[in-house]
Parts: structure tokens; sequence; C-alpha cells
């Protein structure tokens, strides 16, 4: 298939899921607070504040607000257009990237993106957002749920299924590590804001932000740091665990070279298989002993190299077009990078 | 009934009514079935259509727009009926014509006889903008130019169909014929009923074939691909949707490179030869080595694979000469000059500023006349005397007499009108008729076309950049 319809159909799906994991994020949290007993605004700041760290975007988000309060990050992550990383901007993004490879997606896949852009641009998207958070984060959720059932039900299992495959399971072992990682950034029982019970409370919450409550549930187990972290990075059938996920990865890769596992043809299969072989056999002692928050920006970095190389040989594939004589490809190559830069900075 | 109630046909040709009020045979059984609906009933239905064409992203960019707003165009669901006669009469008609006009191209870009013989001067051929010099002598596969034609058919006050231009460089609007009828089976399907339409859904499948007759490589199946200037090209969806309803691939310029004068494509798997394209990008900008040096969209050294008769075009480099407004005046000649024929179908009557006698003619008429200019579409370059204020008249003046090659004028003529829904009421206003005619192993053209209305009332454009919007078009069985 033309590298750039690849490129381009990874995009899409990653956007999709990008927006269903903020909207489970705000909603969980939004539900969160009701847990609270006293909030003043201090608190308030000290609540919110670690979401935004988690995303990486902290520095967007200071240069267009003052305060950190629920509002301000409500709006910010979820319909400021100014934010590409916002529920709505993903969601543009998402089918902006659609549009341009209509082709190859079925009827139904376009018309549930398109009707879900179409819904977050739509005055009752507003309303609800005002007045009935939980309702618009449920539609976002259901319709990229929908999108993601009428693209296994409808795509045909060839290369291009595979890579929008990888870009969902990229996109989702990215995002729970950012899950996690809030909890890096909460003031702990020590700092004398929290009670241990308000420490579950944010574990469960956690947990709910990546739909595993019931899952987690099922394995019998206390809900602590510990337990938690366990289940999210190395749980080996959780369909959101950093290790399931990347295993998905790595398959998809190969299935994609045509490349037998265990062995690599490229960069990015190296990469991934490396990391699989570090996640199957590590354990939590590893991670609260490199500190959970730089072991998971650890795993984050090692995402990105994935995702570079994945552009790197499918999409530049610099060498193959260095070995042709005619392809003065300074032109391509600087509108691809561009590309590539414009999507890396939303990550 | 009620919807129609009231209806006028004006002084005008009624596709649905005759002069006496009374309803055209053809057209009967329709509105009897549009008479069973109720307005509440039909107002939703008119809605769900819309709605589709929204859902399906059937929109178009509007330009200059920040916030990315999309506009579906303006979609009327009373269609555009026409009796097996008229269809056959317009076949015949568009068939000949595009025989003629590939004659014509290949004599122009070989030895020009037409010219040595004096049936059309010289001058007004190679002063064309559209004229390519560069390609005389290159064979085409085929020898087929224009290999999909949209021409515009207008039709007069006395219920005569002319033409209008013939639209061979890129015309757009096939999508919409096709999803026009989608639109409203959903939306209307009790009206399809006993009704005889002929199906038009064989397009695609006659455009990849055209596309696969020209394929210079012989053995084993060629690759076809469409050429889209992009994304936000405001033609683009069509662009998508005609690749997937041939199953091939839509590629932007970026995507193919030329190696030792053959054209690949790149993919996952490396570089995969090309062997047919379908451009959907004009001349000017599709190899910046040769054209325009500045376009981006463009593929460098694609016009070497061409010539080296390597990979097909369609449509071919250098057709639009042939769209040339002055050049347009000729094809009747033409059509006499390589056939031997009689035009069955007649051009609207035509003035040319360069020639002394029309000069003068349209100088003195202009208040009356529609002035164009050779090279301009879109509805754009025109002067429409009538409702032209004098400032504009004037300003038309002097551009004509500056240059008079580019220029040419023609009589008002009034299009036939049909019954359309407007705010409320039905109402008539003015249409035209883009049949899509496919020229390869032979000349096929998929029944009806797209019906243009312009929904501004009076108003005699229909161009969608100026408020127009569509119809089905529907030909009946005999």
């Amino acid at each position: 298939m033309l590298s750039r319809v690849a490129n381009t159909l990874y995009w899409m799906v990653r956007y999709v899921e990008r927006a269903d994991n903020l909207a489970r994020l705000i909603d969980v949290n939004q539900q969160l607070l009701l847990d609270y007993e006293r909030l003043d605004t201090d608190r308030l700041r000290g609540f919110w504040q670690p979401i935004i760290l988690s995303t990486g975007d902290e520095e967007a988000f200071s240069k267009l607000y003052n305060e950190t309060g629920s509002d301000e990050v409500i709006r910010f992550l979820t319909d400021d257009p100014r934010n590409p990383n916002s529920i709505t901007s993903c969601i543009a993004l998402a089918r902006e990237n659609a549009r341009t490879v209509r082709d190859q997606l079925s009827d139904e896949l376009w018309e549930e993106l398109n009707a879900l852009y179409l819904f977050s641009r739509s005055d009752e998207a507003s309303r609800l957002i005002n007045h009935d958070p939980p309702r618009y984060y449920e539609n976002v959720r259901r319709s990229a749920m929908t999108f993601l059932g009428i693209a296994a039900s409808t795509t045909s299992r060839n290369e291009a299924w595979e890579f929008m495959d990888l870009g969902r399971h990229l996109e989702r072992a990215d995002k729970t590590t950012r899950f996690l990682d809030v909890s890096s950034y909460l003031p702990t029982a020590n700092d004398g804001m929290e009670s241990l019970s308000e420490e579950t409370l944010h574990w469960t919450a956690i947990l709910r932000s990546c739909g595993a409550m019931g899952a987690f549930r099922a394995s019998q187990r206390e809900i602590s740091a510990q337990s938690v972290v366990d289940f999210l990075i190395f749980s080996k059938d959780f369909p959101r665990s950093v290790r399931y996920c990347i295993e998905k990865v790595d398959i998809s890769l190969h299935l994609i070279s045509g490349t037998p596992r265990g062995a690599f043809s490229n960069e990015a299969e190296r990469e991934s298989g490396r990391l699989l072989a570090d996640l199957n056999f590590g354990s939590t002692e590893d991670v609260f002993k490199a500190g959970l928050h730089e072991y998971l920006d650890a795993l984050q970095e090692r995402f990105n190299h994935i995702g570079g190389e994945i552009f790197e040989t499918y999409v530049l594939m610099p060498e193959r077009v260095q070995l042709t004589p005619v392809a003065k490809a300074p032109s391509l190559s600087a509108a691809a990078w561009w590309q590539w830069e414009q999507q890396q900075q939303q990550q | 009934m009620e919807m129609f109630k009231g209806y006028d046909p004006g002084k005008f040709y009624d596709e649905m009514f005759g002069e006496d009020g009374s309803v055209r045979g053809h057209c009967a059984p329709l509105l009897q079935k549009f008479g069973k609906l109720d307005q509440r009933d039909f107002l939703a239905r008119k809605a769900n259509s819309e709605l589709y064409f929204l859902r399906q992203g059937i929109t178009f960019n509007v330009y200059h727009d920040d916030q990315g707003t999309e506009r579906i165009f303006p979609f009327d669901p009373i269609p555009r009926v026409m009796p097996a006669n008229e269809w056959e009469h317009l076949e015949a008609g568009l068939t000949q014509r595009i025989v003629a006009l590939n004659l014509f191209l290949h004599d122009i870009y070989h030895d020009q006889q037409i010219l040595k013989d004096g049936v059309i001067p010289r001058f007004y051929i190679e002063q064309a903008k559209h004229y390519r010099p560069e390609f005389r002598g290159v064979d085409v596969p085929e020898n087929i130019y224009i290999h999909i034609c949209g021409s515009d058919l207008i039709r007069g006050a006395d219920g005569k169909y002319y033409v209008l231009e013939d639209n061979g460089r890129c015309p757009s609007g096939a999508s919409y014929l096709l999803e026009n009828r989608n639109a409203l089976k959903r939306a209307f399907p009790g009206i399809f009923e006993t009704m005889g339409v002929r199906p038009v859904d064989a397009y695609p499948r006659e455009l990849l074939n055209m596309l696969h007759h020209i394929s210079p490589r012989r053995e084993g199946d060629p690759v076809c691909v469409l050429l889209t200037p992009g994304c936000h090209n405001s033609a683009y969806f069509e662009h998508c949707y005609l690749a997937r309803e041939m199953g091939i691939d839509i590629v932007e310029g970026k995507d193919l490179v030329v190696v030792d004068k053959f054209v690949y494509m790149r993919t996952t798997r490396g570089l995969l030869r090309v062997d047919v394209i379908y451009r959907r990008i004009d001349d000017d900008f599709i190899d910046p080595v040769v054209f325009r040096k500045d376009s981006v969209l463009g593929v460098p050294g694609l016009m070497n694979a061409y010539r080296a008769g390597n990979v097909a075009l369609a449509n071919a480099v250098g057709t639009g000469v042939a769209d040339d407004k002055v050049v347009y005046y000729f094809v009747p000649k033409m059509i006499e000059y390589y056939l031997g024929q009689e035009p069955i179908l007649p051009n609207v009557p035509t003035y040319l500023a360069s020639e002394e006698a029309d000069m003068k003619y349209i100088l003195k008429n202009l208040p009356e006349l529609v002035v164009k200019a050779a090279n301009e579409s879109g509805g754009y370059g025109m002067l429409m005397g009538p409702t032209a204020t004098k400032d504009e008249i004037a300003d038309f003046r002097e551009r004509i007499i500056a240059d008079p090659r580019n220029y040419v004028a023609q009589p008002v003529i009034s299009l036939s009108r049909s019954p359309t829904w407007c705010d409320g009421a039905m109402e008539g206003r003015h249409i035209d008729l883009r049949p899509y005619i496919i020229y390869g192993d032979e000349v096929k053209i998929v029944p009806g076309g797209l019906t243009r209305v312009a929904l501004t009332k009076d108003s005699l454009i229909v161009n969608s950049s100026q408020g127009g919007g569509s119809k089905d078009t529907w030909v009946l069985r005999d």
C-alpha cells in the first residue's frame, strides 16, 4: 500500500484512541471529585494539576490559562481548539486523516467518525459539556468504541489493518502509562494532604480510567500502588496493559514485514522485541526501584522511538529512495518531515 | 398535488409542464407519486436526503474560512425527467462530438491538416492559452485525447438542446450524478417504482474499463491510479469516491516518482510501477519540470515518461485547446470536416470578437449579450449584459477591444426551468445538464448526467461556486 496511506491510517486510529482515552480520564476524575468531602481552591488545584502534568501539555496549558480549576482544565482538555490534544481537536484530526484516505475505509466506518466529528462541533455537544458532562464523555467513548468495532468487522486483515492496529496499541500503551503517571504527581499521605482512603480512591480512578476495574477485581487483589502498577503494566491478558499492547505492536510489525517473531528486519521491530522482553520478564520491583515516574517516562520514550522507526521504515524509506538515482527526495522528505513534526508535537 | 398547486411555469420552457400548464406526458406518473406525499412527509424526506450528504461527507470546503466549515451542495429532490427519444438524440450528438474533438486534437498535435485547409485560422490555435506545441508529434495511446468529456448542455425557450461548452480537461461532478441517485433512492424509494428509470451505476466500471484500455503495458493487469491535488481541493470527495468505486489507489504528486522514464508509486514495500494515471490535476500543475515550476502538486519528470509512452494519462495533455471558447465555435465545422456529417447538436450562436463584423455586432449589442473570456470557467470572467451595470459593460468593452482574441459573445439563452423546492414553495428554476462521456474502447455515456440548477430566482448561473445546486436526472426506458 501507499506509504502515505499507511501513515495516515496509523494516525487516524491514534487520534480516535487519544480522544477516547481523554474522555475516560476527564470523566472519571470529574466523578472522583464528588467523593471528596471538602474542596477548596488549593485542593482543587492539587487535584487537576497532576492530570495536566500527565498529559505532558502543561506548558500549553499555562500559556492559555491562569487558574488550574476544574472549568479551565476541563475546557482545555475537552473542547479548546487551541489545544491540539483536546478531545475535539483529536476528533477533527482523526477525521481529517480519514478524509484523505476515505477510499480505504468502509462507508460505515467513515460515517461513524464523521458523525462523531459533527457531534463534537454541534450545539448539542456544547450544551452537554456545560450541563451534563458525563453524557458528553459517554457519547465520545461510545462512538470511539463503535468506530473500533466497525473497523474490526469491516476491514480486511491486510496491511491497512495492521497499521491501524499499530496506531491503536501504541497510543493505548502510551495513555496507560500516562494514567499511571497521574499518581506520581499526587500529594502523598506524607504531605498531610490525603488520607489513606483518598489514596485508594485515586488508584481506583486510574483503574476506572483504563476501564480496568472489573478485570482488576476479577483477579482478586487489594487496591494498592503495587497491585495496580503490576496489573496495568505487566498483565498478560488485559487489553490496555502496556505489556499486552506492546505484544500486539510486535505482532503487527512482524506481520507487516513478514519477518518471523523473535527476529527483526528493522529498528522498529528490534525495539519492540527488546521492550517486550523487558516487560515479559520485568516486575513491579524494577518499577519502584527506578521510581514510578522515571520508569513510565522511559517507557514513553521507547514508544516514541518505535513510532519514529515505523515512520522511518515505511514512510521515509531513506535507503530505498537513495537507491533510485532520479528521485530528488528533498521536497518529499521535507514535506513528510514536516508532517511528522506536526504529529509528534501532538503526542 | 398540493405541493405543485399554484406552480407557475412562466414564459419559459418548463421541463415538467407545457405552455398551457398541463403536465408533460412522461412526467405524469412522477407527479402522481409526489401527489401522494403530504408536505410534511416531503420535507422530512428532503431533510433526510440532506443528512445523507452530510453524513457521507459529500461536502465542499468553504474557502477562507478558518473554522473549517463544510457545506453540502444543495440537492433538490424533484428529479429532472427525460423521455427515451430525447436521450437517444443527445447520446448520438454527444458521441459525434467527442469523436470529432478527438480527431481534431490528434490532427492539431500532428499534421494540422485542418489549419492547412483553412477551416480554422491558424492563429486561433497557436494563440490558444492551453495549446501545447511542445507535444506536437507525440503519440498518445489509442490516439485518444479526451477520454472523459463533461459537456454542458442547455435547452432554450424553443425546447431545443444546445451545447454550451465541452469541458475536455478534468470535468468534475460525476460523483454527484451517482450520489444524487443514491440519496434520492434512500429518501424517496417509492417514487422509483414502475417508473423505468435507467440506472447510472455503471459509470465507475466504464471509467475503469477505459483506463485499462489505454494502458501502455499489454501483459498483466495494468496499475491505474487517480492523481489528486490533495484533500484541500474542493473536488477531493469526488476523487476519493471514484477511486474507491474503481478499486484503484488515489495518489498525490508526492506519492509518485519517475525513474528512467517510468512512473512508480511509493508503497510500504518499495516502488510499484504505474501504467495509467487518471489525473485530476490540470496540465499547468502536473509536472514542475515542464510546466509551472512552482507546482508542488505535480510529479517531476512525469512528462518524460509520458512522451516515452511508458505511462498513459486521462485526459491527455493539451486537450485544453478544445475548451477555448473560440475553438468551441469551430466544433460544428470540425464535425463536417472530419466526419462529413451534419452536427446533431448545435452550438449556441457565438460571435468572435476578433472577426471584424462580429466585433461590431458585439460592441453595439453588449447590453443584450453574454460575453465570455475564452479560457475562464465556473461562471467567472463573464458579463451578463441584461443584468450588468453600466460600469461593468464599459469595463468589458475596454477588455474586448484590448484583447479581441480572448472574447466571445452569445445571445442570452433563457435556460429551461424545472420545478424546484424553494423556501416553502415549488417554483421554476433554470437548469442545465452535464452528461459524462467516456471514450475508451467505444464511446459510453451513462444515461442522464448531472442536472445543475440555479437556485437563485431568475438566475441563469448554475455553477456550484455561484449558488447552484443539483438534481437527480432520470432517463426513462422506452
